[in-house]
């Protein structure tokens, strides 16, 4: 399913919040909705929200999940968001940007889904970013009791992690590699009552292929992790970067005593034959898909001057040519899984067989 | 010559057709342009309007909107509160015999008689469309994996519909014989009433959204693909196994919106560029009507005699295109 993204300007961004009940999501959306940006949003709750939220445009929306027929079990999508975002869509000048907070027990995919695979969507709206609130206190035992909790972690682009004043640094840092472990390619931000910069929660362009800079683990942070922490922070932030060295060997991140199975793999090659790649990625999509919730890619095909870059959500993917290759630049493929019961050795040794002769 | 007569609308055009002779036009806004003699703009919703359905006598348009509410608006400028739900967004109506309006959000649908009652339809999934059969006090609710045929104005059995997947916009042939619903898929579902057989019409590109029985319910014409599809309804096995019409192909440009002539076999075919077409079935003779503008055809529909046209863009272009001088 390779195609084109579309114009981003036209588009409405929208943010996904996802995490457990009590976590904080709500704080967060009223944090983004009272702090004077000058920008207007439309608000999609779930109906068991308890706390007020002070917005103009607010809908309540129960969460559907709408199979598509076409024998793909995880081609999933929320029909209420649709119907909500091309209702929205009738006053499109009283917004500027969608923030879509998820019930506590959400699959985050198929919100994801949605802006990929329904096309009055897509014209209209682009997923911004998956924004996943995790309590400092609790999450460790949400992981192991919960799927979803894993599944919100793994998928996200951003993890807040909150209520960090009423956890010793110790804790802290035992949930920073936990999360970590899960997702090593999340921007992660601490936070109390949710007081985080709002920049680094919004516009992030998670999805799009032009901001796929580098596929480092938490590339990002490294130009914000001094303002996240603060100067004085103490924390190691290399401690959990265990085996990071190990990439070219597909090192798995993985926390060895969880009782779920996400992981994450990092493949690394030279100059790829995109003759092979393609067939490859369409049928490691098209077979594994269910257990891969999230990929992306920066390839170097042979002979072609441009970098070209993918991102897929199960077996969505979708790449395209993003910008020559810079001369100071390794011409280096790389490209990230997260997922679940994946057999890596498997795909290590069928992505090396797409390595240009 | 056909003229194109511009109407001035803030908005997404939810819905553009005739109330007897005055044309109206329902703006994503929440404004109701109203043009007879004279122009005037009614604002019964506090803020968004979601979707317009005229009342059967033709004599008023029924809205709904993100506040919940449901008003009968008259040509007179009257608007009547016609039942509110509280912050729900009431995004679908249809209207029925003698008065009755048929409501939804989310999962739950309600059909208010004239009298003022209300009856409550619950559903376990998401209701997709809503439509009165053309007789009776039956109102047919497509929903996900199916649709529920209920009897509005007595007690019964409703009767179920199954077909998996999500049903959307759904509408009752003219004779009553079929339902026919639009799909989260690029397709359209049927029922043949007197024995539930399913059909399936594929082929389309993109989601149909708009739909129009042809006079005497010959044909059912449908957006959703680079030529209006008009699928065959006469004879006793309906459109199983024949092909459809194409009107009005065009390489480079789907059909966002069609409305079947109320007296002759033609269409008028509105495109994602703007441009309306009118397309004759019998030797798909087109005529341009409207050249294209800034935005998709949202709503087409023809005054009663079908010498004129009122259309809207999503992006607040609107007007009437008279056929005669």
């Amino acid at each position: 399913m390779m195609s084109v993204t579309q114009d981003a300007r036209t588009q409405i961004p929208v943010t996904v919040l996802t995490g457990y009940l009590g976590a904080g999501k709500t704080t967060l959306l009223n944090r983004i909705l009272t702090e004077n940006h000058g920008q207007r949003y439309a608000v999609i709750v779930n109906e068991f929200g308890e706390v007020g939220i002070d917005n103009d445009l607010l809908v309540e929306s129960d969460e559907e999940i709408f199979e598509m027929n076409n024998g793909c079990i995880c081609c999933t999508v929320r029909g209420d968001l649709i119907r909500t975002v091309q209702n929205l869509m009738k006053r499109k000048g009283a917004f500027d940007a969608i923030i879509v907070e998820t019930t506590g027990v959400a699959d985050p995919a198929p919100v994801a889904q949605t802006f990929f695979m329904d096309d009055d969507v897509r014209a209209s709206a682009r997923l911004d970013a998956v924004v996943a609130v995790v309590d400092a206190r609790h999450v460790l035992q949400r992981l192991e009791d919960t799927e979803e909790a894993e599944d919100q972690v793994a998928f996200a682009d951003v993890i807040l992690i909150n209520k960090t004043d009423l956890v010793s640094p110790e804790e802290l840092a035992n949930v920073e590699a936990r999360v970590r472990s899960i997702n090593p390619y999340a921007v992660l931000h601490r936070s109390e009552r949710c007081e985080v910069d709002i920049a680094k929660v919004l516009d992030r362009g998670a999805f799009d292929l032009d901001r796929i800079l580098s596929l480092d683990p938490h590339f990002l942070e490294h130009g914000v992790h001094a303002d996240a922490c603060g100067p004085d922070c103490d924390h190691d932030h290399h401690d959990h970067e265990h085996g990071h060295h190990d990439h070219d060997h597909g090192h798995h991140h993985h926390h060895e005593g969880g009782t779920h199975s996400v992981k994450s793999i990092s493949l690394r090659a030279g100059d790829i034959n995109p003759d092979m790649f393609f067939p490859w990625i369409n049928q490691v999509t098209q077979v594994q898909g269910a257990n891969i919730l999230r990929l992306k890619g920066i390839l170097a095909f042979k002979d072609d001057p441009q970098r070209y870059v993918i991102q897929g959500v199960h077996m969505i993917v979708e790449g395209d040519h993003q910008r020559d290759w810079k001369a100071d630049e390794p011409r280096e493929s790389r490209l990230v899984f997260i997922g679940r019961d994946l057999n890596w050795d498997v795909l290590k040794d069928s992505f090396q067989a797409c390595v240009a002769e | 010559m056909p003229t194109v007569a511009p109407v001035d609308v803030d908005g997404f055009v939810v819905r553009a057709g005739f109330l007897k002779t005055c044309a109206y036009f329902a703006s994503g806004e929440g404004g109701i342009t109203l043009s007879g003699s004279g122009e005037r703009t009614l604002q019964p919703h506090k803020a968004g309007l979601l979707a317009a359905v005229p009342a059967r006598d033709g004599k008023a348009l029924i809205t709904s909107g993100d506040d919940g509410c449901i008003y009968l608006n008259g040509t007179d400028g009257s608007s009547e509160l016609l039942a509110e739900r509280p912050r729900k967004w009431i995004d679908l109506i249809a209207s029925g015999p003698s008065g009755a309006v048929a409501f939804a959000s989310g999962r739950t649908a309600w059909v208010r008689l004239a009298d003022g009652s209300e009856k409550e339809f619950a559903h376990e999934r998401a209701v997709g469309g809503l439509a009165f059969a053309p007789k009776g006090l039956r109102l047919a609710v497509s929903r996900y994996d199916g649709a529920t045929l209920w009897w509005a104005g007595t007690v019964g059995a409703p009767v179920e519909l199954s077909w998996k997947g999500a049903h959307l916009g759904t509408s009752y042939s003219p004779d009553g014989k079929y339902l026919v619903t639009a799909m989260q898929e690029n397709a359209l579902h049927g029922w043949r009433l007197t024995d539930g057989q399913d059909m399936r019409m594929t082929g389309y590109p993109a989601k149909v959204k708009s739909f129009s029985w042809s006079v005497k319910g010959r044909y059912l014409a449908t957006s959703g693909a680079n030529a209006a599809i008009l699928w065959p309804f006469f004879g006793k096995t309906g459109p199983m196994g024949q092909a459809p019409l194409q009107l009005g192909t065009r390489g480079d440009n789907l059909v966002s919106a069609v409305a079947c002539h109320p007296k002759e076999e033609v269409a008028a075919v509105g495109y994602q560029d703007g441009m309306v077409l009118m397309c004759r079935f019998e030797d798909s003779a087109e005529v341009l009507l409207r050249r294209p503008g800034k935005g998709p055809v949202s709503t087409l529909d023809w005054d009663t005699d079908g010498t004129r046209l009122a259309f809207g863009t999503e992006t607040g272009e609107a007007g009437i295109i008279s056929l005669e001088d």
